[in-house]
């Protein structure tokens, strides 16, 4: 058994803070999370970090290791390089609360904005697997809200008020393509989730652990939608004229 | 001495967001109720997001001959006849409708070729019976619930635990708790209240149970006078991840032999042929986890100490179709190709059968205003709980429990919180700033693991039992000194200090009762007494509070009407 060096963020709230080295001995297998659980066992009780499965379901473990933003629980300590410390920060798009844990709340306020599903009147509930799978890959999301820690609207241009991010957009995603779904969610997506301003740099696609394809399958069919819906005079002259 | 702390009044107030609790807030809003849910994590991290293999329900999609009468049986046949057959059998009647439900609030299952919900085969049931969505079936119903929750407007107090039920007089008041992130109290007003917190799986070392399951809700019941029940029955999970040890414990869902996953030993024997020749893989959990077990302790294991499961004689598209989280899970935790070779799994902590003693159809427990629902009350499952039944059971008692809950806010009001109890509760929770020892939780807790691996496990003695006690004796007195480094504010170190004295509770509620059956039957295997015993068929161990002491009574089993009991023994 060797050991590793973790360079993990301690400070409390939004300023300040700074980087501390614990060694921990690295075991088969071992992931970041397993490190970070030793050192709260053995060396630091107080270090906050958020978990729940340990098999990258809830999406609760997040963080930027050696930069990246990742699942803890899902970085194989193999898998990094063994000659220079291990670097833990927290999610940087978020306000920190303490250690690795940020504040995420301003994720559940842009949920509430979505409208719920709306089911099609009189429908007898048979669904074809065809229609299914293609949704699938929206509804895998397990909100890790990688995908919005990395989303430069958010990290560098702090939009937050203006704008749903990544995630929000597969959510969205997921209803629009929901066979039996007659809800309409253009209008809020280009005022109130600001899709516009996303400028397809794919790099939610990247992070996401999911593997979900962000932005080619949820983001650019729903921009297809917006434009469809608002600016695109002859798409909607076309449809007068085929009733559609 | 009493700190500041806020206050909130809800006529209902739903103590964790797993399926059950989010169920039931629907249920309390749906009847008008002010709602308020508090659990330990984020919104829709509870435990019931990482259900894998999918929700019985007897909806005969795929099987025509199914309906609530098979799956009735099924579910008495599995608990061997400990359930409460009332609940077994408003589950089996109501889960189609709870299913069918979550589909018209947006959830999407796997489907039949004629479009209808497609539905799995699954240990101890006679029917394919399984509703799924690959399998990840848990995440599809938490969101589900979650999002109509939040459209029909409950409050959630997310991070946030729950430490005291207020009691006023004897009747329910409320309860206390505090925020994780900053440590500060909050007294919560209620008419009613219900327990969803699920299960206690992390008094054992070898789990599939989150950080969260420290019997927090068995124990707050159990403080507040209401009676706990059958806790000698922990379900260990027959396919546990065993290598690498980091991973040692995550599950692999039964889905994998539902979808045709076979058993080996390292001899290359199917050796379930030896143990149960008909069901074979399909067998119940309490057999499989035992057959696996004994293969081991026999010499018959795999490197690892486990046996092989192996799926991969099925094409590897339908495999990453079908178990498509599995598949990740190996490939990327342990390198390994499911597709390609077998998995190494062995048996791991899993589910409690045990816990608040409920009514069937309020699901009311003993303290009038206290409800329970989910992996937190006892009754439905009997002594083995059957794959696929928890979910459904959340569901259906979940929505029983927030009706009951709203039914009863609607007939009492508000009593008052009781500073005497509030200021107690502050200086339990604040006691391991100020204890002069160093004693860590983090070590309490690893040891508190050993005693209840070793000594607590799969198989029981009467000799280990007793042990046991005594080394609980000493833990508490341990934990009772636990002392934390740094401040209120986020603190880990200081919430496990906390959740410490549930773990204790449940665990020596685990062992009174399991020292107290002498008999083997369903999940509670004991060495010395291997057989079933006739009498302890008609017996619940039922566990109190009488002062500071832990006392255990027994209670009849309620007797079947006939025709229930005709329907239970055919075949
Ligand atoms: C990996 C895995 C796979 C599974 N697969 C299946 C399956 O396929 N089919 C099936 O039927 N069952 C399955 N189960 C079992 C099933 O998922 C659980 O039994 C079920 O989800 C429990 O739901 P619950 O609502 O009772 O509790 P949970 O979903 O665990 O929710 C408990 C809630 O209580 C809160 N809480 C706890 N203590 C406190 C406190 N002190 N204060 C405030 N809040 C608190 C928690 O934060 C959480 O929100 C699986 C279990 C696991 C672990
Ligand atoms: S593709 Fe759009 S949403 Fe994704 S990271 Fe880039 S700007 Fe953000
Ligand atoms: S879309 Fe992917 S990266 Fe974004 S929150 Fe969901 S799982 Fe995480
Ligand atoms: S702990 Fe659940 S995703 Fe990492």
């Amino acid at each position: 058994m060797s050991d590793a060096t973790l360079r993990v963020f301690r400070g409390v709230g939004t300023v300040g803070g700074q980087t501390v080295d614990y060694t921990v001995p690295v075991a088969p297998g071992m992931v970041v999370l397993d490190a970070l659980h030793y050192i709260q066992g053995h060396l630091a009780p107080d270090l906050a970090v958020r978990w729940n499965c340990k098999a990258g379901k809830c999406g609760s473990c997040s963080a930027e290791v050696n930069g990246r933003p990742r699942l803890t629980c899902k970085t194989r300590m193999d898998d990094l390089p063994k000659d220079q410390p291990i670097t833990v920060m927290p999610m940087k798009s978020f306000p920190r609360i303490k250690d690795l844990v940020t504040d995420v709340s301003w994720n559940y306020q842009v949920n509430k904005k979505i409208p719920a599903f709306h089911p099609h009147q009189n429908t007898d509930w048979k669904i074809s697997q065809i229609d299914v799978d293609r949704v699938q890959e929206f509804r895998k999301c397990i909100e890790c809200f990688l995908c919005q820690d990395v989303c430069h609207v958010i990290r560098e241009h702090d939009a937050k008020a203006k704008f749903g991010g990544p995630r929000f957009f597969v959510r969205v995603a997921g209803l629009e393509l929901h066979p039996l779904d007659a809800g309409n969610r253009v209008g809020l997506l280009k005022e109130e989730l600001g899709i516009g301003l996303c400028n397809i740099t794919k790099c939610c696609t990247e992070v996401c652990p999911e593997e979900i394809h962000i932005t080619d399958n949820a983001i650019i069919p729903l921009k297809e939608r917006v434009v469809d819906q608002f600016y695109d005079p002859l798409t909607m002259l076309f449809r007068k004229i085929r009733g559609q | 001495m009493t700190t500041s702390y806020e206050t909130r009044e809800h006529d209902v107030l739903i103590i964790g967001a797993g399926g059950a609790g989010l169920r039931a807030a629907i249920e309390a809003l749906a009847k008008g109720a002010s709602v308020g849910v508090v659990c330990k994590s984020l919104l829709g991290k509870a435990h019931t997001v990482m259900a894998e293999g999918g929700i019985a329900a007897a909806m005969a999609n795929v099987d025509a001959a199914d309906g609530w009468q098979p799956h009735f049986r099924d579910t008495m046949r599995g608990g061997k006849f400990l359930n409460n057959w009332r609940m077994a059998q408003l589950h089996a009647q109501e889960a189609p409708d709870r299913v069918r439900e979550l589909e018209q609030w947006g959830a999407l299952f796997d489907r039949t070729d004629k479009g209808a919900i497609l539905q799995r085969a699954f240990g101890g049931h006679t029917y394919k019976r399984l509703c799924h969505v690959g399998d990840r079936t848990g995440l599809e119903m938490i969101r589900t619930l979650q999002d109509r929750g939040v459209q029909l407007g409950f409050d959630v107090y997310m991070e946030c635990t729950v430490t005291r039920l207020l009691t006023d007089g004897g009747r329910l008041a409320g309860a206390f708790g505090y925020w994780r992130e900053n440590g500060r109290f909050i007294v919560f007003k209620a008419k009613s209240v219900v327990i969803a917190t699920g299960g206690i799986g992390k008094a054992w070392p070898v789990t599939s149970n989150s950080w969260e399951y420290t019997g927090d809700g068995m124990t707050l019941a159990y403080q507040a006078g209401a009676e706990l029940m059958d806790m000698e029955f922990v379900q260990f999970h027959p396919t546990g991840m065993v290598w690498p040890p980091g991973v040692q414990g995550l599950l692999v869902t039964e889905a994998v032999r539902g979808e045709g996953g076979i058993l080996r030993n390292k001899l290359g024997e199917r050796f379930m042929e030896k143990y149960d020749p008909q069901r074979m893989e399909l067998s119940t959990r309490d057999v499989v986890a035992r057959s696996i077990y004994t293969e081991v302790k026999e010499g018959r294991g795999t490197e690892h100490g486990g046996a092989y499961l192996d799926i991969s004689h099925k094409p590897a598209e339908y495999v990453k179709k079908k178990l498509p989280s599995m598949y990740h899970q190996f490939k990327e935790l342990a390198d390994v190709d499911i597709t390609k070779g077998p998995m190494e799994v062995g048996p791991t902590c899993h589910y409690v059968m045990g816990g608040i003693r409920v009514e069937a159809e309020t699901a009311q427990s003993t303290l009038p205003g206290l409800f329970a629902a989910g992996e937190a009350a006892a009754g439905l499952h009997g002594s083995n709980r059957l794959g696929g039944n928890s979910l459904s059971d959340l569901l259906v008692f979940g929505r029983r429990a927030g009706l009951g809950a709203a039914e009863h806010a609607k007939r009492v009001s508000y009593t008052g919180v009781s500073e005497a109890q509030i200021a107690e509760a502050e200086k339990e929770l604040l006691a391991p700033f100020s204890n002069p020892n160093s004693e860590s939780p983090y070590a309490v807790h690893r040891d508190l693991q050993k005693v209840m691996q070793s000594l607590v496990g799969i198989f029981r003695t009467e000799e280990d039992l007793k042990k046991a006690f005594a080394e609980l004796e000493q833990l508490k007195t341990r934990a009772a000194q636990a002392s934390v480094e740094g401040s209120r504010l986020f603190n880990p170190g200081w919430h496990l200090a906390s959740e410490l004295k549930s773990m204790l509770t449940v665990s020596e509620a685990v062992a009174l009762s399991a020292l107290a059956r002498t008999e083997s039957r369903g999940a509670h295997s004991r060495i010395d007494y291997p057989n079933y015993d006739p009498v302890w068929e008609k017996k619940h161990n039922i566990i109190v509070r009488e002062g500071v002491e832990m006392k255990r009574r027994e209670s009849a089993v309620e007797e079947m009407p006939d025709e229930l009991k005709q329907l239970a023994m055919a075949d």
